[in-house]
């Protein structure tokens, strides 16, 4: 019993507006799927939220052809200052709703309300006033005069962040005059549907965004289609090979953002104190759910041990629970599933000799939840090391030279951002010039910004998202 | 080089002037965007209910109730510790402040007014605000608040002599001054608004902690900014890194502008995440503040009475 415990400070669940049935939006309109039905559930207690209908083939089919008369009609000829006003009126409709849009993102994934409040909700309508200043200036992105849109862009999007990838996929595609089909991950898909009701609200014209809730095979339905200029794809590695299969001889065009096994490099002469907050904002935001994560952590021997213990008792403060409450830190892992992996992924590390350290916050009943952690000793050859745990779990190496930091840095197939930390200057632009990864921080750890441009190496995928490089992605360059 | 520092070490480092600068510039340095960040982020924590309830009561026994002006009179050292000692008439079950904080010609009639009544009377010494004369007259003005009975002393450290890098005459200055205290308690004023740097505000604050001061403090109150949340994560985390090191527990003291209840608990959550729950004391944790106490008693009442009642429903001295 502490000293002072908080009284439990729970966000009003009916801020969410929760529906028993969500559907399909189609050609501006709800439809019932031709799919089966799938449940979303609350990670956090396991109970049902909401029925949601699915879209079949025939469905994206419909969206499809929705999408593209909707570009060769309406969205494709309209000058850019006016779709710069539907943008920004989304924006604006994101920010008035932003209270429901958190609750329901928080409810629907698990991940605390201090997050989906204050960064996933605020940074989601960022990327549309972003992207919406963009809309009547595309002749002077760097692309040539007047740059064209692609067409129909198919997007598929993962759980971890619902609505902000969908924002990173939507804006983007929307400001530079293409038309969407966007499928959300089977166990989020709700606040994509409410975000369908928000371009109901804007007036968006019928068709220029299509959302079909579905499973894999869905996801596959889009990547085939033959109506589809461009496919946008987040999530694993793995279904990244497959689509990039798939697309392989056809005239689509492809960007992928995939997993990632970011190390976030601690030398001698860090700002240890704020480097061990970089650790755990790199590592535990979003239960680790963050495919930029920092899950490597490499630190320089001689500071090992003192940043270790400071790191264990600032872990050691973290609130894990209740997704809703105001003062959590830590909240539910997405899917039994995911549970599953990270305590597999866990245990392989122990087996390999990985000494663990688990924050001794104590569990609910109910809902996936799991401790954050802290693997010790480990190895470049554990699988701790090289596979992505997508879940609260650190691995902890050591270095002893610049040099040798920079090659285990790099020494992944992955390549998708790094966090440095040391108070000299010149060491950080030494270390981003030899850092493989898209994205590097340094003295701090992921930090979003719509003007920054993100994307990976190697097999954390390619193409940019955001800034005005991310714009290439969706014109005729 | 680290702060996780052995007793052994830290008795090298104040050997002589060189040692003790190389062990100050060796602290790891302080992030500015980051500790400032996470000070934003911890400042959302929401405290409700039972949980506000005895934050606010902690608050009100962890209050330094100051008056530093020119000024200042008997009468008015007299009223404020009435209201020190019962700062809520209404409701007895208030509890009274942690000391009273006056200027040292004046220490004598706090020290008369709250005889007896466990409220202790904090008297500011050392050239108080700036600091600015002879180590003799500094000591003699520690003296006077000594002699008159002050149970605590606030220093201020030479600022002039941190900023041109002679820290071992800073050191010194604090030994001799922790010496002329005798009994009472030592509470060193780095005055971070001056010093104006987040590395600086570690290397004075580790400087009034290896000096033997029992409280380090933000701020006089007489130079703006004064304390603010980020300061006070510095500081707290550098008596929690002194903990660790010797196994000794010493004290922060942010002052100035801190105003409200709010503001009061959210440096109650950075004592509790940053420092530990051991610092939720008022051995361990005062606010230098004259206009919070009422804030507080006016959410108290609110918070019993479920209501606001106003301000004319508290003493106004």
């Amino acid at each position: 019993m502490s000293v002072w415990e908080y009284a439990p400070a729970p966000e009003s669940r009916d801020l969410a507006n929760l529906q028993p049935a969500y559907r399909p939006f189609v050609d501006g309109e709800f439809v019932d799927g031709s799919g089966d039905p799938l449940t979303s559930v609350d990670p956090a207690t396991e109970e049902t939220l909401a029925e949601v209908g699915t879209a079949a083939e025939s469905d994206v089919d419909a969206a499809v052809r929705a999408a593209r008369r909707a570009f060769e009609q309406v969205w494709g000829p309209m000058p850019g200052a006016e779709r710069a006003k539907y943008l920004f009126r989304i924006a604006r409709l994101l920010q008035e709703r932003a209270r429901e849009l958190a609750v329901l993102e928080t409810l629907d994934n698990g991940k605390p309300i201090k997050e989906s409040r204050d960064s996933d909700v605020p940074t989601a309508a960022a990327h549309f006033f972003y992207h919406a200043g963009w809309a009547d200036k595309l002749d002077y992105a760097g692309y040539g005069p007047d740059p064209q849109p692609l067409g129909v862009a198919g997007q598929i999007i993962p759980w971890n962040f619902p609505l902000l990838m969908l924002a990173w996929k939507i804006a983007p595609a929307l400001a530079t005059g293409n038309t969407v089909v966007l499928k959300p991950a089977e166990t989020t898909p709700l606040s994509a549907l409410v975000f369908a009701e928000i371009c109901q609200q804007a007036g968006l014209p019928a068709g220029v965004v299509n959302i079909v809730p579905g499973a894999g095979d869905i996801g596959s339905a889009i990547v085939r289609h033959p109506g589809i200029d461009k496919i946008a794809f987040t999530g694993s590695t793995a279904v990244g090979k497959e689509i990039q299969h798939a697309v392989a001889g056809t005239s689509k065009q492809l960007t992928l953002e995939l997993g990632g096994k970011a190390a976030n490099v601690v030398f001698d002469d860090a700002p240890l104190d704020q480097a061990v907050e970089g650790i755990v904002n790199g590592i535990f935001f979003n239960q680790g759910h963050v495919c930029c994560a920092g899950s490597r952590l490499l630190v320089q021997e001689s500071v090992a041990e003192e940043l270790l213990g400071k790191l264990r008792a600032r872990v050691s403060t973290l609130r894990l629970g209740d997704p809703l409450d105001k003062n959590t830190d830590i909240g539910a892992i997405n899917s039994a599933e995911q549970l599953a992996k990270i305590r597999e992924l866990t245990a392989s590390g122990e087996a390999e000799g990985a000494e663990r350290w688990t924050s001794p916050c104590e569990l609910p009943e109910r809902g996936f939840f799991f401790a954050p952690t802290v693997l010790s000793g480990v190895e470049q050859a554990m699988r701790v090391a090289r596979e992505e745990i997508f879940g609260p779990v650190l691995s902890v190496l050591t270095f002893r030279t610049p040099d040798e930091a920079v090659t285990k840095a790099n020494n992944t197939p992955y390549g998708l951002s790094a966090g440095l930390w040391t108070e000299k200057g010149s060491r950080i632009l030494w270390l981003a010039d030899r850092m493989r990864a898209g994205v590097v921080w340094a003295n701090t750890f992921n930090r979003f910004d719509p003007a920054a441009p993100f994307g990976g190496y190697q097999e954390s995928g390619f193409g940019r998202e955001g800034g005005r490089t991310g714009l290439e992605a969706y014109l005729h360059v | 080089m680290a702060t996780a520092s052995s007793p052994a070490e830290l008795t090298d480092a104040t050997r002589d002037e060189t040692s003790l600068s190389r062990f100050l510039q060796g602290l790891p340095g302080v992030d500015q965007v980051g500790v400032e960040a996470r000070a934003a982020s911890l400042g959302t924590r929401s405290i409700k209910k039972a949980a506000k309830l005895w934050a606010i009561d902690t608050a009100i026994s962890m209050v330094d109730l100051t008056t530093l002006e020119g000024a200042d009179t008997r009468g008015k050292v007299r009223s404020l510790a009435a209201k020190a000692r019962r700062p809520d008439p209404d409701r007895p079950d208030a509890p009274p402040v942690a000391a009273v904080c006056v200027y040292p010609d004046l220490a004598a009639t706090a020290v008369e007014a709250l005889d007896g009544t466990g409220v202790g009377v904090a008297s500011v010494a050392t050239a108080f605000p700036s600091g600015r004369s002879s180590r003799e007259v500094k000591l003699a003005d520690v003296a006077l608040a000594v002699e008159a009975g002050a149970t605590e002393v606030d220093m201020v450290i030479d600022r002039g002599a941190f900023l041109e890098g002679r820290y071992g005459y800073v050191f010194d200055e604090i030994r001799a001054v922790k010496q002329a205290c005798g009994d009472a308690h030592l509470k060193v004023i780095i005055e971070t608004g001056e010093l104006a740097t987040y590395d600086n505000v570690r290397r004075a604050s580790w400087l009034g902690l290896l000096a033997g001061g029992d409280f380090i403090k933000t701020s006089t109150g007489k130079v703006s900014p004064a304390a603010t949340l980020p300061v006070t994560h510095v500081m707290l985390q550098a008596v929690r890194d002194w903990y660790d090191a010797t196994g000794q527990l010493r004290g922060v003291k942010p002052a100035g502008g801190i105003r409200s209840t709010k503001d009061a608990l959210r440096y109650l959550v950075a004592v509790h995440e940053v420092a530990g729950e051991e610092w939720l004391t008022p051995e361990l944790f005062r606010f230098g503040a004259s206009s919070l106490l009422n804030d507080l008693l006016l959410q108290r009442r609110t918070q019993h009475d479920g209501h606001y009642s106003g301000p004319d429903y508290v003493a106004v001295d």
